[in-house]
């Protein structure tokens, strides 16, 4: 139960992070939104025996960290809730791809390879995306999707969704202290319970559901969202979006660790 | 000033199940009164606010606000001019920062951003918490939260102001501020609670309410020191009203 008190505590991490005033913070969301996009399909497209040509894409996660001056571990460890889900995708590969190769002298099976690679993967997308909620915020977030056209019930549904998660928590805490300060010597929630429980909170979760439609539609709400005008897109958003997106699409087409392994040993030789 | 006028005619309304929640209310509030709607817990006064704000329609009888009649059509219009300041701040506090709360509404009414950004800070400056402009609304305190819930209503330059139990769950102090900034605001006001000492500083006017009729309509000072009537309706005077436990001194 602590721990899941501590999460809705730090939960809003991000929010905070996202009110900072750094340079990347100004960027115009959209731009920093397009750049991820670009990003997480130049990732995932490399196939799965490759991993020294995804090198380079480390450059923008640490840059983004330095200027945007965000701490390391409380989002790394955002990242890593992830990695069970991966390596529960991952496990197997080991044992269904045992073909060997060798690398630097060591046999080594071309699953553990490709296990590798959907780590690596996985952990350079995701980091991304935490940093891009971190360094923009929720609703510029929101302003930068609906620039993009997407359908107003997904951008509202996500906003309303973000918003509501931590009282639906404590919705949950407080109907579960409820039960085990009445139900002691018991561990967890008996099963008899479960669907009572969950239709409470069903009931619950609709009945503040209709009410904050109604101070919603009381202060003028007839569907769209306004969360002010947006800022115009500037010089210097075109030089960032452009910047990276080159780079990442070079990164792409060339093995760039590779060219500059050949050029240091192309200078020794 | 009859464009300000808020008239309630025979209303009656019942919910789906058959239950009647408010049978035959009638009574009129002119500009710049502060009407309290008082009543045990069940005798309509949400119900009845529901329907002064075009939540609900009755099923006979009509509200009018000013010389229209609250219909479906006329919503946009009413719900600009009466403002409702819901009993749960976490209802009424959905967007990222208390700014962006606060100008929801005038955002929903098309005005310029400049105009937006003019009445977001007067209507924060009003309930004195522009220093949490910027702060996100589940962070702040129960006083705090209620202070911006009003601002966001105030921000749609409403002419009457609705709210429902405005000092549920505050703590002594936060109440007292609520309390002093009620009655600092010209609006015309009505206010449904059960802390009847607040109603008492808040409004000259009290209307009882019970099982969805009105039992009683008139000065504040009259019908808040009848003990009689509102025992019969489920409440009792208040606190401030009563005779002191410690000390013995008889008031009432």
């Amino acid at each position: 139960m602590f721990n899941m008190v501590n999460s809705i505590y730090n939960m809003r991490l991000l929010d905070d992070l996202a009110r900072k005033e750094t340079t990347i913070h100004k960027i115009h969301p959209l731009v920093k939104l397009l750049t991820t996009l670009v990003y997480v399909t130049a990732v995932v497209s490399y196939g799965k025996y490759e991993i020294s040509s995804l090198l380079p894409y480390v450059f923008y996660p640490v840059l983004i960290f330095a200027f945007a001056e965000l701490p390391l571990v409380p989002i790394m460890k955002r990242v890593l809730l992830v990695q069970p889900l991966i390596i529960g995708i991952g496990i197997l590969n080991p044992v269904f791809d045992n073909y060997t190769v060798m690398l630097s002298g060591m046999a080594i099976s071309r699953g553990w390879i490709t296990f590798l690679s959907i780590l690596i993967k996985s952990g350079l997308t995701v980091t991304v995306s935490i940093l891009l909620i971190a360094t923009t915020g929720m609703d510029k977030l929101a302003l930068a999707l609906r620039m993009l056209r997407i359908p107003k019930i997904f951008v509202l549904q996500l906003l309303l969704t973000y918003r509501y998660i931590s009282v639906l928590i404590e919705e949950v805490l407080r109907m579960m202290r409820a039960y085990s300060l009445r139900a002691p010597r018991q561990k967890g929630i008996h099963r008899s319970v479960w669907g009572s429980l969950a239709g409470q909170l069903i009931l619950r979760t609709f009945e503040r559901a209709q009410r904050i439609y109604q101070s919603m539609s009381l202060r003028g709400f007839e569907g769209e969202y306004n969360t002010g005008e947006p800022t115009p897109v500037s010089f210097r958003d075109c030089i960032y979006l452009v910047g990276w997106n080159l780079f990442f699409i070079i990164a792409r087409i060339y093995n760039i660790p590779m060219l500059i392994g050949l050029l240091i040993t192309g200078v020794i030789k | 000033m009859s464009h300000h006028k808020l008239e309630v005619r025979k209303l009656r309304f019942s919910y789906p199940d058959g239950h009647v929640a408010v049978k035959d209310i009638s009574f009129t509030i002119h500009h710049g009164e502060a009407v309290g709607i008082i009543g045990a817990n069940g005798a309509g006064k949400s119900t009845l606010l529901m329907l002064l704000m075009g939540v609900l329609f009755p099923d006979v009888g009509e509200v009018l606000v000013g010389d229209v009649r609250v219909t479906k059509k006329t919503l946009p219009m009413i719900r600009q001019r009466l403002g409702m300041v819901f009993q749960d701040p976490d209802d009424q506090l959905f967007m990222p920062t208390v700014y962006d709360d606060v100008a929801f509404g005038p955002r929903n009414y098309k005005l310029d951003e400049n105009e937006v950004e003019s009445r977001v800070n007067m209507a924060l400056e009003l309930v004195g918490i522009t220093h949490l402009k910027d702060r996100a609304s589940y962070k702040l305190s129960g006083g705090e939260k209620r202070a911006a819930s009003i601002a966001s209503i105030l921000s749609m330059q409403p002419d009457v102001l609705i709210m429902d139990e405005p000092t549920s769950a505050l703590d002594p102090q936060a109440r007292r501020r609520v309390i002093g900034l009620l009655k600092s605001f010209e609006h015309t006001k009505i206010i449904t609670s059960h802390d009847l000492d607040m109603v008492l500083d808040t409004c000259k006017r009290i209307i009882i309410i019970k099982e969805g009729e009105i039992m009683a309509d008139g000065a504040a000072a009259e019908i808040l020191t009848n003990r009689v009537l509102l025992e019969d309706c489920g409440l009792e005077m208040p606190l401030s009203l009563q005779n002191c436990p410690l000390c013995g001194i008889v008031k009432a």
